[in-house]
């Protein structure tokens, strides 16, 4: 099966789960089994390629722009991680099938379940370092989302949040650190990456990356110091536990130095941070399992301290640590993840994981009592098992290194470390199962259906297997060590043995197994004395930080972001001008370029206008009508403006638009207070207009500069002009570029400005059926109603003109090409011949004449543009090709079909949708209880305020007595 | 010429910056129109200014044209402007419907008196 297959399988598996949901706790745990299976048999099928020593690859271009391409690559190294975490997984679903409680959601767990399962599985098959990266995130995210999974427990959620802070922080820096990494080997692919040793290791930015690399390996494998989120992590479900908490997430960090081993290892960098912190884990992580009551935290330490020893095998970078490495993830796969579902079952059975409550269950449980028990020797370093056997290998590398130039340090400190480990193992065999049966466990334990017990069952074989045929695991082992080692060094050459005669690792070995079995048989006072001492508790350490952190930002955004806009858009501006002063100062300034233009009178009148009319809406602003008589006079003079400066389809556009937005304010008005309350003393108002007027001399100086300039290199736009009528077809430059060469900008465009529109629908909406609804109704108008709402004069010019408007509208479009005009503007233009009719006729007349909704028009303008484009598909061209030809029917003369008229019908749509939607919206808000829904729009309004006044009453009065 | 283009652009700028500084949303809005039009006649300067060359091509003859790209640009920003300045308007408008205030601060009135 194709790479790309084995990590998609879980993914698009993840899918099934939830729909399966409803049918059965069976069919969801089933198919979730079947897709991990097939996964499974997918990479086993790549297994006689990796045992001939081949790299399977798969390769396909992302982005190739940025180096992010989807390149997996399958060596033994892959091979071996990937068949841990679909192997292992499919265990863990046969399990977590039988564990789940009836009320729990199926579906939901194992959603999550496959997305990790695929976030992992793209982790380990990674040629990409930023492909890498991303699957490396979603195992984060999947971890937070799996420890979360019962949300009703406080300690679950907490738990993964803590996990998530640490291992997400720790993915951050490791980004930086595998980018530094390929900036210095030229590539973001692994296997460029793991060929230029020398260059990443003499680089000045070998240690940056270094320490940021560890630091995303440790958090995610919980090395000391940051070991303390996987014990709180264990509030998940314990078939999450045994899953990503101890068989495979965790090991995450250490597949990556091993990833990493050939180009970062043999330093003393590495040296020094790798053993130091492998070796403090390891033993601060034994030690604190000895003392932990609840099994599963007992484990969780167990397996902070495993995950130290093989951290410590990698950082001695010798090609037999990295061998022991090897051999002990696959060992402590088979026997810790054993040890988690024994203890689940436990848990389940007896409804207790605390080891003081329980005892005695040798006989109750005895299925249970062999697995748990074959596990935790093979865990205690017992011969026979294969724990045993890499704890060997482990103690014979330690005996051979050095650090900080004492030679005595490191076996000595892996012999204790040992020696806990001992300690606890006896201890979660003695306490669980010896002793006498008690009576007063929460539940009657018994062994529980095969569901719960195989799984673990099968591992406990392999357990055995590895521990008496060690040859068995040898080739494969060496094969996966090959791998980690590369061109680095070569696969150590000594054989898998459970007897190796005297030497000091084994006397270093009983040493351990004695004392550990002598610690448990004091392990009464041993506790005391640990419950006596004061240890510092990571927790509140963690809080700490958090809410120091929290302070800080705080601290900083609360003086700005005080909920005042006014402030924010201050500090924006000023924000703003400052960092473009700098910009200013700071660049190269060339000299004028250009003559300036002379000014003409008539140029002169218009400025002298939108400088008058500003002046005068800033000074009159409050007078909110006043403004808008202000500022459509700007809007005119800016559309002079760019007739002036050659530019008729912005001029045209720049129009209709003002006309749509001065209705829509006025709409607005309706609703608003008339006035704005003069509320800013004099010198809020000097200090904004200092502002302002700063800003405008800014705004000036840039303008004034880079018009009297010539652009640095020539404008881009050479190309549009030389190619406007030949390759697209039209002489109107604008249009062309709008329809043809930006033509994807402008489906975006109209997209947004759907959107817009449909985002105005819906406020009016949630406006309309909440509480406003009846306040709009029983609104009192503060100004007093026409009597004829609907003049007869406006009524008759507005029908009578429409069709006019509307053909204008179409030649409008029609030219577009080639002539100032095209879709935007006719759209606008239709839009204004239909306002017109709702304001002269009435909203209900208008609407109920109206064939379809305005969303549909949205709607089909989005699609007629996108057929368009994608009409070109089936020639074979890209997203919005364009074509056209010239046809003559006649009697007409010869003329223009282009798929991009066809394209600019989209654009019209749309804008004719949008605009109408939006102001539609708006006017629906004015409609009141009493307000007259006549067939008849020009009848004069019955409901007006004050009859009386209604000069026609006189008139019909005057009638009635002449008659 | 070029002055005039360049000080109505920041006279605009300017008194869009005061008004968007006001404290009720309706100034605020004009405030925005007004440097809406700063900042399209901004983007369309860009193309430097041109008199009596629109940009249709002539296909007989060989002239410079105005810039159209930036035409293009501005063309599409204009009525994007009116889409948003749609939905900010029905912000506004929901707001003082619903709590029956157009103020655009969120903050008590002890600390706004105190300013």
């Amino acid at each position: 099966m194709s790479l790309f297959l084995i990590v998609a399988v879980p993914f698009l598996g993840a899918l099934l789960p939830g729909l399966m949901n409803s049918a059965g706790r069976k069919a969801c745990a089933g198919v979730t089994f079947m897709v991990t299976l097939v996964a499974f048999v997918g990479l086993l099928s790549q297994l006689p390629a990796v045992l001939a020593g081949e790299v399977v690859q798969a390769r396909v271009e992302w982005l190739p722009a940025l180096g992010l391409n989807v390149n997996l690559h399958l060596d033994g190294l892959a091979f071996f991680f990937a068949a841990l975490i679909l192997g292992i997984g499919l265990l863990i679903i046969a399990y977590a099938r039988s564990y789940l409680a009836r009320g729990d959601n199926m579906g939901e767990f194992f959603t999550y379940l496959l997305l990790f399962q695929g976030a992992m599985v793209g982790i380990v098959l990674s040629d990409n370092i930023l492909l890498l990266l991303i699957f490396w995130e979603m195992t984060s995210l999947a971890s937070f989302l799996l420890i979360g999974y019962w949300k009703h427990v406080v300690e679950g959620r907490q738990g993964a949040r803590m996990a998530l802070t640490v291992t997400g922080m720790g993915g951050l820096a490791l980004i930086g650190g595998l980018l530094i990494l390929g900036q210095i080997a030229g590539s973001y692919d692994l296997s460029v990456i793991l060929e230029n040793r020398e260059a990443i290791q003499a680089s000045p930015l070998y240690v940056p990356a270094l320490l940021l690399i560890l630091l995303g390996c440790f958090t995610k494998s919980a090395q000391f110091p940051f070991h303390f989120w996987l014990p709180r992590a264990m509030a998940a479900p314990t078939p999450v536990s045994a899953y990503l908490h101890s068989a495979t997430m965790v090991k995450a960090g250490i597949f990556m130095m091993a990833r990493l081993w050939p180009v970062l290892s043999g330093t003393t960098e590495w040296f020094v941070i790798v053993t130091t912190a492998g070796l403090l884990t390891m033993v601060i992580g034994a030690l604190i399992a000895l003392f932990k009551h609840d099994l599963k935290a007992l484990l969780a330490y167990s397996t902070v301290s495993h995950l130290g020893l093989i951290t410590m095998l990698l950082g001695t970078g010798t090609a037999f640590g990295a061998m022991a490495a090897m051999f002990h993830i696959l060992n402590h796969a088979t026997f810790k993840a054993a040890l988690f579902m024994s203890a689940g079952i436990v848990d389940h059975e007896a409804k207790t994981r605390d080891i003081r409550l329980l005892g005695g269950l040798r006989k109750l449980m005895p299925i249970t009592f062999v697995i748990a028990t074959i596990a935790a020797l093979s865990m205690a370093g017992i011969p026979f098992l294969n724990g045993f056997l890499s704890k060997e290998q482990m103690l014979e590398e330690a005996n051979r290194t050095v650090l900080f130039g004492a030679p005595w340090l490191v076996p000595v400190l892996a012999t204790v470390g040992s020696l806990f480990s001992a300690a606890y193992c006896f201890r979660f065999i003695g306490h669980t199962f010896f002793g006498p049966v008690r009576d007063d466990y929460p539940a009657k334990p018994h062994d529980p259906g095969a569901g719960l017990w195989l799984p673990p069952a099968i591992l406990v074989v392999l357990v055995i297997v590895i521990g008496v045929a060690p040859f068995l695991a040898e080739p494969f082992v060496k094969l996966v060590t090959a791998d980690v080692l590369g061109a680095a060094a070569e696969v150590p050459k000594a054989y898998f043995k459970i007897w190796h005669g005297l030497v000091p690792a084994l006397f270093m070995s009983i040493i351990a197994v004695v004392g550990g079995f002598l610690m448990y048989l004091v392990f009464a006072p041993l506790l005391r004395a640990w419950d006596a001492t004061p240890r510092p508790d990571a927790k509140p350490m963690f809080d700490g930080v958090i809410a120091g952190a929290v302070a800080l930002a705080r601290g900083l955004i609360a003086p700005i972001h005080d909920g005042a806009f006014t402030r924010y858009a201050a500090v924006m501006v000023l924000a703003v001008l400052g960092a473009g002063y700098y910009a200013f100062g700071t660049g190269v300034v060339g000299a004028t370029a250009r003559e300036m233009q002379p000014m003409t009178p008539i140029a002169v009148g218009g400025w002298a206008m939108v400088i008058a009319a500003t002046a005068v809406l800033v000074v009159m602003h409050r007078y909110r009508l006043f403004a808008l008589v202000m500022i459509g006079i700007v809007g005119l003079m800016v559309s002079a403006g760019f007739v002036f400066f050659s530019a008729p389809d912005l001029a045209m556009t720049q129009f209709t638009v003002e006309v749509v937005t001065i209705i829509l304010l006025l709409l607005a008005l309706n609703f608003l207070p008339k006035r704005t309350p003069d509320e800013s003393g004099a010198l809020r108002r000097i200090r904004d207009a200092g502002i302002g007027i700063i800003g405008g001399i800014a705004a000036t100086a840039l303008s004034f500069h880079y018009l009297m300039r010539d652009a640095i290199e020539g404008p881009i736009s050479a190309f549009h002009v030389a190619n406007s009528y030949k390759g697209g077809g039209g002489t109107n430059m604008v249009n062309v570029i709008l329809v043809d060469f930006r033509g994807f900008d402008t489906y975006g465009e109209i997209i947004v400005l759907g959107i817009a529109a449909l985002l105005i629908y819906a406020l009016t909406e949630t406006l309309l059926s909440g509480p406003v609804r009846a306040r709009l109704l029983n609104r009192k108008p503060d100004q007093a109603f026409a009597g004829d709402a609907h003049p007869m004069m406006m009524v008759v010019l507005t029908r009578v003109i429409m069709p006019i408007v509307l053909m204008v509208g179409f030649y409008i479009f029609l030219r577009g090409h080639n002539e100032p005009g095209g879709g935007f503007i006719a759209g606008l233009i239709v839009s204004i011949a239909v306002v017109m009719q709702y304001m002269a006729s009435g909203f209900g007349w208008t609407s109920a004449r109206l064939r379809y909704p305005y969303h549909g028009v949205i709607g089909a303008g989005v699609l007629v543009a996108g057929l368009t484009g994608i009409g070109s598909w089936f020639v074979g061209k890209p997203f919005l090709t364009s074509d056209f030809t010239y046809v003559r029917i006649p009697p007409f003369q010869e003329f223009e079909l282009a798929t991009a008229a066809l394209f600019d019908v989209g654009v019209f749509l749309a804008v004719v949708g949008a605009v109408m939607l939006s102001l539609e919206s708006f006017s629906r808000l004015a409609r009141r209880v009493d307000m007259v829904e006549s067939e008849h729009p020009m009848e004069i309004n019955p409901a007006r305020d004050d009859p009386a006044e209604d000069p026609l009453n006189e008139l019909r009065k005057a009638r009635t007595e002449t008659a | 010429m070029e002055l005039l283009v360049a000080s109505a652009i920041g006279v605009l700028t300017a008194g869009g910056i005061y008004l968007v500084l006001r404290l009720r949303t309706f100034p605020v809005i004009l405030g925005i129109s007004l440097l809406t039009y700063a900042v399209n006649v901004f983007l369309f300067a860009s193309g430097r200014l041109t008199i009596g060359a629109g940009p249709i091509l002539n296909r007989y003859e060989d002239l410079t044209y105005a810039d159209p790209l930036p035409q293009a640009l501005v063309l599409t920003a204009i009525v994007i402007s009116f889409g948003m300045t749609a939905v900010v308007v029905m912000i506004a408008l929901g707001a003082f419907l619903g709590a029956n205030d157009d103020h655009v601060d969120d903050i008590d009135d002890t600390e706004e008196s105190a300013q």
